[in-house]
């Protein structure tokens, strides 16, 4: 690709020279940005290996993948939002409520707080519309309203996680049906189906936000949103759509959880958000907005999952958990502030 | 380069061919106002196919109001313009006006995380295959249109990495590939040293002979004789001339600008302050440097005022007045130079430290560095003097409102009280509040930054009155503006032009004399 542009301008011999020096070096900067925390994630799958050999048995590398890839689908939710220079903290929230909602009306009443009201068959159509819905009202509130991104979507925490509270009355649905189940538990190859998805998804997002003119528009909304509207971007729908998108991507995470656990807790994705938000940075995303790839944010949640993998293999007490996966947030992000070399926004 | 020094008019290289004269642009009968404010009254302009043409007139003339008007950002509420003898588009048509006319800001409208070849193309990338990206086609016609206007700028690079030069060229080239043969330039230069300069000319010259018209927006008169061929003036928000710069001597253009407007506060000529008056503020070849965004050619700048004297510095945007003005008051660092205030050398760069030596300061935007909006006209007068108002601790907040009262009264700002929020006041008193906190601390250096910058009349003459107060109390004054008003209350006034002082005027100076040094120009007679 490089050859082609290669062609020094007639008459510039000095500066086109110079050019061309630069050129090839920027252009493996650009590439190797990406690749950042590749060298972390190979270190780090060694030391796992040294501290226990468990660690690179397939059964522990699917069960990673699969943990991570509910996750994962918040972090690429997230950096979509990032990327065209907004936040959106409800996307946990969201995570909770879709599957909760589609179990409260399909699962029958009695043991749990379930209405019966819907067949079976209707949950994950529920579960993704919930998704849809919610991302709609967040972007009338942003977009239409023109109310502030972040305390709209702490706002909308707040009541999602009480919605959720509220139709559960606080407890676990259970007996959930049959398609609720299936990206959880169904294995292909021996690989579960949620992890398929989750690859399937990242490699979506790859594609649109590098190679679409919508993917583009969100860089140059997150950029200079002024330069974005007069580029002719019609930078209202594209937000809007970007909010909705990234609440449906939550929906469908939480239903894999969901799935894998066969139960919708309460609490399902309580807190989740700051290990979203910490992805997204290790994986170089900027919190200003116009900054990041897809690529990169993968890298960021795949670091996080492996590193936890391997302390509780080294037998760290279930009681410290919490403590220390803030530390490992915190770790991840010295690692990829060394590997990057460059300063975190 | 071929300059006009060289005899030949611009504008007379076209009297002899046979291409016919039409006007490109025609804005006529166009009004605007804001609100109370009058932005353009019955004003208009021609501008013709192939000739560039210079807009010209002081801050306040209208001239980024017809900008957004020739742009199609605004609609005027009068008038109308034509492209070509053609009713311009609508204000919603966004490709239709980007294909007739194309404005390069003094902001950037590039966007820095992105390459070069992407905002050119920017929400019209090159497709292939399934109505992907194609990232290779984007990059071969980025090159080829980067070539085509030979501009030399790698397409792959990112748009963060550009000068302020390669900027501009990057999106001039950008406006030529919408076909856009109309571009407007404003202030160009501001941020560019002269060999840029010289480039960008010579590349006007090349894009004119290739067909593309320029307006030419700038406050360097001398620039305008370089390269423009016509010239139209502003002033009041009305037109008042347009002519061939060969017909138009700078002293008529500097006489169209400032028109025969007496000035709103007469002062009789101040003497001279003796020399042997002790100096309380010695600026010594102070430099900021190019990473500020000024000149890498600018000199070291050197001056003293004396106790009881009001210094002015004179300018216009980029002159370096208000650099050097920032650098006394401790906002911003010298690359080389110090600035010492009754004879102690203050550490570079630090607010605190100013204060503490007795430098207030009135910033340039009262709205970024002037006052906290929400916070109350007391509070906002004593932020600069926390020791006065308390102990290390604590505040006492009748002490704090017995000093906001009496800062208040001084300055006849007109509020109910000190607990009023300054965000509730108009312009002149939010601009006294921002003057309050300079005086809090009874400075011995005050430094005004365009004091009087959007202010009405009374509230100026309460402002100015200030420093006939300050000096009177033996302090000193540095008064940085372009406002001839505030020049006058100064018992001197040093002129910057490109980061160097080009000249000084003992008071009594004329209108005329003053703005011709700041334009940068010469009047011969």
């Amino acid at each position: 690709m490089a050859d082609t542009e290669l062609d020094p301008a007639v008459g510039k011999t000095e500066d086109a020279g110079a050019e061309a020096v630069e050129r090839p070096r920027s252009l493996l900067l650009a590439g190797l940005r990406d690749l950042a925390l590749v060298p972390a994630i190979l270190v780090i799958a060694v030391v796992g290996y040294l501290i226990n050999p468990v660690f690179l048995q397939s059964d522990n590398l699917i069960n990673i993948l699969q943990t991570m890839s509910e996750i994962g689908l918040l972090v690429l939710a997230q950096t979509l939002v990032l990327v065209a220079g907004r936040m959106d903290l409800s996307l946990e929230s969201t995570f909770g409520l879709a599957p909760g909602v589609a179990a409260w009306l399909v699962v029958a009443p009695g043991v749990t707080h379930g209405l019966g009201a819907l067949p079976g068959w209707t949950s994950v159509p529920v579960t993704l519309l919930v998704g849809v819905v919610v991302g709609l009202v967040n972007g009338l509130l942003i977009v239409r309203f023109q109310l502030h991104g972040f305390v709209v979507t702490l706002g909308m925490l707040i009541v999602l996680r009480g919605l959720l509270t509220g139709i559960s009355g606080g407890q676990t649905f259970f007996g959930l049906p049959t398609s609720m189940l299936y990206l959880g538990t169904t294995l292909w190859l021996g690989v579960p189906v949620s992890v398929y998805l989750c690859f399937l998804m990242f490699a979506i997002g790859v594609l649109v936000l590098g190679y679409t003119r919508i993917g583009r528009a969100l860089y140059a909304i997150g950029g200079n949103i002024d330069a974005a509207k007069a580029a002719g971007i019609r930078t209202d729908r594209v937000l809007w759509g970007t909010l909705t998108v990234a609440s449906l991507l939550a929906a469908l995470g939480g239903l894999m959880l969901s799935g894998r656990l066969a139960s919708v807790a309460a609490a399902q994705g309580n807190g989740a958000i700051f290990t979203v938000f910490a992805a997204a940075v290790i994986g170089g995303v900027s919190l200003n907005g116009g900054k990041g790839t897809v690529f990169g944010a993968f890298t960021g949640i795949l670091l996080l999952y492996m590193i936890q993998n391997v302390l509780t293999l080294a037998g760290v007490p279930a009681q410290w958990i919490a403590a220390l996966n803030g530390a490992i947030i915190l770790i991840a992000l010295i690692v990829s502030r060394i590997t990057s070399g460059k300063a975190q926004e | 380069m071929g300059d006009s020094a060289s005899g030949v008019p611009a504008s007379a290289r076209h009297e002899g061919s046979a291409q016919p004269v039409r006007p490109l642009v025609e804005a006529s009968g166009i009004s605007k106002r804001y609100g109370t404010t009058i932005a353009l009254k019955d004003s208009g302009i021609v501008v013709t196919a192939g000739r560039t043409h210079a807009l010209v007139g002081r801050n306040g003339a209208g001239k980024s109001t017809l900008v957004n008007i020739l742009t199609g950002l605004q609609s005027p509420d009068a008038g109308t313009v034509y492209f070509d003898g053609e009713v311009a588009p609508s204000i919603g048509e966004r490709d239709a006006w980007r294909s007739k006319v194309a404005c390069v800001y003094q902001k950037s409208t590039i966007i820095p995380e992105l390459t070069v070849a992407e905002n050119l193309f920017l929400n019209r990338h090159a497709l292939g295959t399934r109505r992907l990206i194609s990232w290779s086609a984007l990059r071969r016609q980025a090159a080829a249109l980067l070539e085509t206007w030979s501009v030399d700028v790698g397409a792959t690079r990112m748009a963060a990495e550009l000068t302020v030069e390669q900027r501009q060229l990057v999106e001039i080239a950008r406006a030529l590939s919408f076909e856009a043969r109309f571009i407007i330039l404003d202030e160009p230069t501001a941020q560019l040293d002269s060999p840029a300069i010289n480039r960008l000319f010579e590349r006007m010259r090349q894009l004119q002979a290739q067909g593309v018209t320029f307006l030419y927006i700038s406050h360097h008169l001398e620039e305008i004789y370089r390269i423009c061929d016509e010239v139209t003036v502003f002033r009041d928000a009305r037109h008042i001339a347009t002519a061939p710069v060969a017909q138009m001597p700078p002293a008529d253009v500097v006489a169209a600008m400032t028109g025969d407007a007496v000035a709103l506060i007469t002062r009789e000529t101040r003497p001279r302050v003796p020399t042997s008056t002790l100096p309380v503020l010695i600026v010594d070849n102070l430099e900021t440097g190019a990473a500020e965004g000024i000149f890498t050619d600018a000199d070291a700048i050197s001056f003293e005022v004396r106790a009881g004297e009001a210094v002015g510095l004179a300018g216009g945007g980029g002159s370096g007045k208000r650099e050097i003005a920032e650098v006394i008051a401790g906002l911003r660092r010298a690359t080389s130079g110090s600035v010492s205030v009754d004879g102690r050398v203050l550490p570079a760069g630090s607010v605190p430290d100013a204060l503490k030596a007795g430098v207030g300061l009135v910033p340039q935007d009262r709205h970024a560095e002037g006052f906290v909006a929400g916070l109350s006209i007391a509070e906002n007068i004593t932020m600069t003097v926390p020791d006065r108002i308390g102990n290390r601790v604590l505040i006492a907040p009748k002490r704090r409102d017995a000093l906001a009262r009496r800062l208040i009264r001084d300055l006849v700002v007109k509020a109910s009280g000190p607990q009023v929020p300054v965000s509730a006041l108009s312009g002149g008193n939010q601009q006294k509040v921002v003057m309050g906190r300079a005086m809090a601390n009874e400075p011995r250096v005050l430094v005004l930054i365009q004091p009087t910058a959007g202010v009405d009349v009374r509230s100026k003459e309460t402002l100015l009155g200030v420093v006939d107060d300050v000096r009177a109390r033996g302090a000193a004054v540095v008064v940085a503006s372009d406002e001839l008003d505030d020049l006058r209350t100064c018992d001197r006034v040093l002129v910057m032009f490109q980061g160097r002082v080009v000249g000084e005027f003992a008071s009594g100076w004329s209108d005329r004399e003053l703005i011709a040094a700041m334009e940068g120009i010469e009047i011969d007679g």
